[in-house]
């Protein structure tokens, strides 16, 4: 793992009607980590995702993707929504849901061609996809969507991915096969960062982990800083997980 | 046909390309109702480029119009941001107010002003040939033709050269954010065009109808298709049948054209979604039969996988055991001969080797529910689908 830092959050508060959903985040992810961010419902996990991708705008702190905006750096970055926030009835295919990864480099009004669909085809096939290029996004299982929405962000090659939820509602086989893409990832010295729901399987998936509600709590290498003392910080029980390092 | 007969089936079917494009995008991000608003809010703002222009087709009453058409989106999104009322809340207090200040300057100018609220309702697309455009004395066609044609071409040509980045923001606003395509850019402009092409269609068509050449059509090509490029091109079809269809009704019942234009799509909807393969009524209710017969049969193999002993598998005794009816029993068994699943001997019924192994896919299938072990058996049976 290299010293370089992948995204700096300084200061960072965002709020929804003048509610505070995240509170002061200073955070640092340093490249080529595969990092969970963890915390209860409403804890904004998905808030400071979106906070990182400029979807959401704060209102006050900044967010640096390799110390620069995220305006001037959005072609390394790639982003996989939660399943749930498009209409899976759209009239297209499996194939050009991933085609829409390559649109950021192709920039406006230039269109996808062989090169483009060829990049697509072979991140089918990474994802084990690539016998469904054709069918309709709606014919698919939610397992086969979610993996369709991972080669679309393995198509855009960025050095980040943020993943909100990708193994919201996907079988035991596909959650086993996306997290060996996501290692492979951070083989390739990519940085991984997932909202992860699975506390138990953290230890396991992750090397690098942030416990979040509302302010963050702690982050760091997952050997270091996931124990109890921090699970209870986050959830506001008394946390006793019993964790095979 | 007489010419002015040919320029109003021109003009109609014109006005149904225009309207089937940006209704086609308005459809896939449930926004219909954004179109009725949209309708009917340009109305004061027709009405005032009608008082500073006295032309019905000048370009800067549809740009004034256009503009009212933006700002009902605004303050429709702006009610909504509130978070005090929901957006179909929002749209139905947004809409009327514009259009009755719309009515109401038109009554308090009815004397000097050829626009009346019937026109506004309904259009006068039966009046179009009257108004021509003539350039230095030569006849150069209805001036409404020319409108709505130069509409159509600006509506085509944006089509074409955004046509990736409109699908991106369709289908994923959140991903179009991120690669920097701006989803607000896209909104506003998708918004702008329809306004425009309402305006447009407004005086062939009127307020109400307008809506119906928007929605109509992609609705009936959603059904049809699941390609995006495919769903343009039938919704462009079915305009277009609709407006010379609708026409002819028109001209025979001596009646509304716009009205008959509307009743013919209501109509061919009403076809579509009652035969459309796949989506339609019909298939739907069928498939639905076939799965229950499937069920059925599955569960009749899973009782002879289950007993080895005669009394459970004679024929005359199925009923009882599985407590289904005569009719029922015999169609599940004429299922299970026709597929080769069973062999019936001395009124003994045995799983033959197929009917085994069938049984046992679909059982692990349903237990395990893995999608790989079910890829091939979806094409055979309906069950697996869906």
């Amino acid at each position: 793992m290299s010293e370089k830092i992948a995204i700096s959050v300084d200061d960072l508060t965002v709020a929804y009607n003048y509610k505070p959903v995240l509170w002061d985040i200073d955070l640092s992810i340093p490249e080529g980590v595969l990092m969970a961010i963890v915390g209860p419902n409403g804890a904004g996990k998905s808030t400071l995702i979106k906070s990182i991708l400029d979807i959401i705008k704060p209102i006050a702190g900044s967010v640096k993707i390799f110390g620069k905006p995220y305006k001037k750096q959005h072609e390394h970055v790639a982003y996989v929504p939660q399943k749930g926030s498009v209409d899976w009835d759209f009239p297209t295919t499996a194939l050009d849901v991933v085609m829409m990864g390559t649109y950021g480099s192709l920039g406006w009004i230039k269109r996808p061609g062989q090169k483009q669909k060829k990049a697509a085809l072979e991140a089918l096939e990474k994802v084990g996809m690539l016998e469904f290029k054709s069918r309709q996004i709606s014919q698919l299982s939610g397992g086969q969507q979610q993996r369709i929405f991972l080669a679309r962000a393995l198509v855009q090659n960025s050095s980040i991915y943020l993943m909100d939820e990708p193994f919201q509602g996907v079988d035991a086989t596909t959650e086993k096969a996306i997290i060996n893409i996501l290692k492979e990832l951070r083989k390739a010295g990519k940085t991984v960062i997932v909202v992860h729901h699975d506390l138990q399987t953290v230890p396991e998936y992750f090397d690098w982990v942030t416990f979040l509600n509302v302010k963050k709590i702690a982050t760091g290498p997952v050997k270091d800083i996931f124990n109890d003392d921090n699970l209870t910080k986050t959830y506001g029980i008394n946390y006793k997980v019993s964790i095979q390092q | 046909m007489t010419s002015a007969q040919i320029e109003i089936q021109l003009i109609a079917s014109l006005v149904a390309i225009a309207c089937a494009i940006p209704g086609t995008f308005l459809v896939l991000r449930k926004m219909a109702m954004i179109s009725d608003a949209i309708s009917h809010s340009i109305l004061p703002g027709i009405v005032a480029g009608f008082f500073l222009t006295h032309d019905l087709n000048s370009p800067w009453l549809i740009l004034l119009a256009a503009v009212t058409g933006i700002i009902t989106v605004f303050l429709v999104e702006f009610i909504q941001k509130t978070g005090l009322v929901k957006e179909d809340t929002a749209i139905g207090l947004v809409f009327p107010a514009l259009f009755s200040i719309g009515v109401i300057m038109i009554a308090k100018n009815a004397n000097d002003v050829h626009l009346d609220v019937d026109a506004v309702l309904l259009g006068e697309l039966a009046f179009a040939p009257f108004d021509r455009l003539e350039v230095n004395g030569t006849d150069l066609g209805p001036k409404s033709l020319w409108v709505i044609g130069c509409i159509l071409l600006i509506t085509v040509a944006l089509l074409i050269t955004f046509f990736k980045e409109l699908k991106l923001s369709t289908f994923d606003k959140g991903l179009a954010a991120t690669l920097g395509f701006s989803p607000v850019i896209m909104h506003y402009g998708l918004m702008a065009t329809a306004s425009v092409t309402t305006v447009g269609a407004f005086d062939a068509v009127g307020a109400i109808l307008v809506v119906a050449l928007m929605i109509a059509p992609p609705a009936m090509a959603y059904l049809l298709t699941t390609d995006l490029k495919k769903m343009l091109i039938l919704s462009v079809i079915f305009g277009v049948i609709g407006a010379i269809a609708g026409y002819w009704v028109a001209h025979w019942l001596d009646a509304s054209i716009a009205g008959s234009m509307t009743s013919v799509l209501g109509v061919l909807f009403l076809l579509v979604y009652l035969f459309a393969p796949g989506k339609g009524l019909i298939s739907v209710l069928y498939r639905q039969k076939r799965q229950r017969v499937e069920v059925h049969l599955l569960t009749f193999l899973l009782h002879l996988q289950n007993h080895e002993e005669e009394s459970e598998r004679h024929v005359n005794h199925l009923n009882e055991h599985i407590n289904w009816q005569k009719v029922r029993s015999k169609s599940v068994l004429d299922l299970a001969l026709k597929n080769n699943m069973i062999t019936i001997e001395d009124d003994i019924i045995s799983l033959t080797k197929k009917g085994k192994s069938f049984t046992s896919e679909a059982i692990d299938y349903i237990i395990t529910n893995k999608n790989a072990a079910i890829e091939e058996m979806k094409d055979r049976f309906f069950l697996f689908r869906g």
